[in-house]
């Protein structure tokens, strides 16, 4: 496929899907994480093992759940157990390999923010708070960030630390006596930023086709750094493409909207 | 022991001005036909306690029933925001709304707790976030064991606790399947359960290890069948993403909310009548 024949939001998902290894057992937030989980699973990662906050272990859904809870999370999954379970047996047991996450605003140490806009007490807007993430982000053994890139998302300083990431950098999330490593990756439509080695500060490592480094940097609130050879994210394959667009084909049908044109 | 009842008889005599409530289904079950009852016999003062606020809450909250929500996300699944919510905690409308903030794994833990009678959940998170700082009710504890310092919440007990189910028998012991969410430990940690259910049948054919409540655990079973719409129950009817989607719009003004609330939820005798309602509804907006 030639360059600029998918959009921004399809590559994004396609290079997060990318990520996630065959057989890797996964927590997936709702969103773009489920997008791109499921879309690993249809192409490259038929094993992977989806966990949703719910219950459901290894679920299959034929289409994206609305909401993290759907019936079809639950029809063809290995298994289904309460909420509790999930977060104490198999999360916080250390079964989780990747936990996969969005945020409303993410900071250059990949620390994110899900709880309000302004000042907690007086917030101009409240966001929908925690969910699970605080709990992912502590305890799944590596944690992938996939949101868009902007300057009101990418911010010098959160409004609002909900879940940890590197925190200040260097060893300051080790000294927090964590089980997880951390985010290891965050994809945004533009690039694909990991932290650095010594002091975990995000650094973009793979550009999207056609994007520059002034574009990426106008998105960012902070002076973002390269990696000294910044690699071409690879042009979305046709079969990871035609999965995808059949994918959310099938769930714009299946929630009553009008399918994507 | 569960006293199988109308509705309203149980709302009536089991949900108090200023009670701590707790609504559990998480996305699945959710008990809406309980929740309109609360809103129809004008509770106020409640503390309400949910993982997923859900619609359900929105509704509660809009219509004045709540002062205080506990709660781990708050948002309308797969749509966007809970705007009856935010315009609570942004502009204390209908009232100033309390809130106290968890994460999944701590409010699931917090109601293990209170299901085994214990005084606090222990868990491994929030080291780094910024929660406990406006949370006081989220603490850090060292292990008397290892040193290792965790995250200590105290367990809930809610004053009464409301959950949907599948099936009940004529004794009222209950079944439930499908995504479990909190409900047997929300049921366990509560002074009293309602529980509502799609329909009371001879015998529940549960196998083994069901999940189910005998009969001398809840205060009152209650067949309203539909009951979770439009939320899920599995094995009965689908989640009606099309509400959630239109609930956006309802909700988003404080005029076309109370206009609704009042058209379906305080003009209809219950929620058989509240589903006619929306039907009629439904055909005027396709005209």
């Amino acid at each position: 496929m030639s360059i600029g024949n998918y959009t921004t939001t399809e590559i994004m998902t396609i290079a997060a899907s990318r990520l996630l290894k065959n057989g890797a057992v996964c927590f997936v937030g709702i969103g773009l994480p489920s997008a791109a989980a499921n879309l690993a699973r249809l192409t490259h990662a038929p094993d992977i093992v989806l966990i949703y906050e719910s219950g459901p272990i290894g679920a299959k859904p034929d289409v994206l759940p609305l909401s993290i809870g759907d019936g079809n999370l639950a029809e063809r999954a290995d298994t289904v157990v309460s909420t509790p379970e999930i977060f104490r047996y198999w999360l916080q047991g250390g079964r989780v390999d990747v936990g996969f996450l969005g945020a409303a605003q993410i900071d250059r140490f990949a620390n994110i923010n899900t709880t309000v806009i302004g000042d907690y007490k007086k917030p101009t807007t409240r966001l929908p708070g925690a969910g699970g993430a605080p709990e992912i982000a502590s305890c799944a053994k590596e944690v992938v960030l996939v949101l868009k890139q902007s300057a009101r998302a990418f911010v010098k300083k959160l409004d609002f630390l909900t879940s940890v990431g590197h925190l200040d950098g260097g060893d300051a999330r080790k000294k927090l006596g964590l089980p997880g490593k951390g985010p290891v990756a965050v994809v945004t439509d533009l690039c694909l930023m990991e932290p650095d080695s010594v002091t975990r500060e995000l650094t973009v490592t793979q550009l999207h086709p056609g994007v520059s480094r002034e574009q990426v940097q106008k998105a960012t609130g902070w002076e973002i750094r390269f990696a000294s050879s910044v690699q071409q994210t690879a042009v979305p394959a046709e079969d990871e493409l035609s999965v995808l667009r059949d994918l959310l084909h099938r769930t714009a049908i299946a929630h009553g909207q009008a399918p994507a044109a | 022991m569960a006293e199988i009842t109308s509705l309203q008889n149980a709302i009536r005599a089991h949900v108090r001005d200023g009670d701590t409530v707790a609504m559990e289904g998480f996305t699945h079950l959710i008990p809406f036909a309980a929740g309109h009852e609360v809103i129809r016999q004008h509770r106020r003062d409640l503390t309400l306690i949910r993982m997923t606020p859900d619609v359900i809450y929105d509704q509660l909250i809009g219509a004045g029933c709540a002062k205080k929500l506990i709660f781990s996300w708050g948002g309308n699944p797969g749509v966007g925001s809970l705007h009856r919510l935010r315009d609570a905690v942004e502009k204390d409308w209908p009232g100033p709304l309390e809130i106290q903030e968890h994460g999944h794994g701590d409010l699931s833990n917090a109601y293990v707790a209170g299901a085994a009678n214990l005084p606090f959940a222990v868990l491994r998170a929030y080291a780094g976030s910024e929660l406990p700082k406006h949370n006081k009710n989220i603490r850090f504890i060292q292990c008397p064991f290892t040193g290792e310092s965790l995250a200590a919440v105290p367990a809930i007990r809610p004053d009464v606790t409301v959950i949907h189910a599948q099936k009940a028998d004529r004794k009222g012991n209950v079944l439930l399947w499908g995504i479990l969410g909190v409900q047997k430990e929300a049921v366990l940690a509560a002074k009293r359960a309602i529980v509502t259910v799609e329909e009371i049948v001879d015998d529940l054919n549960a196998p083994p290890n069901a999940c189910v409540f005998p009969a001398w655990t809840l205060s009152a079973v209650c067949c309203v069948p539909g009951g979770a719409r439009p939320s899920y129950a599995h094995g009965y009817y689908d989640r009606d993403n099309r509400f959630y989607q239109a609930w956006d719009n309802i909700s988003r003004e404080r005029e076309t909310f109370l206009n609704w609330i009042k058209r379906h939820i305080l003009e209809t005798e219950d929620f058989a009548a509240f589903q006619a309602r929306l039907r009629e509804s439904a055909k005027e907006q396709l005209v």
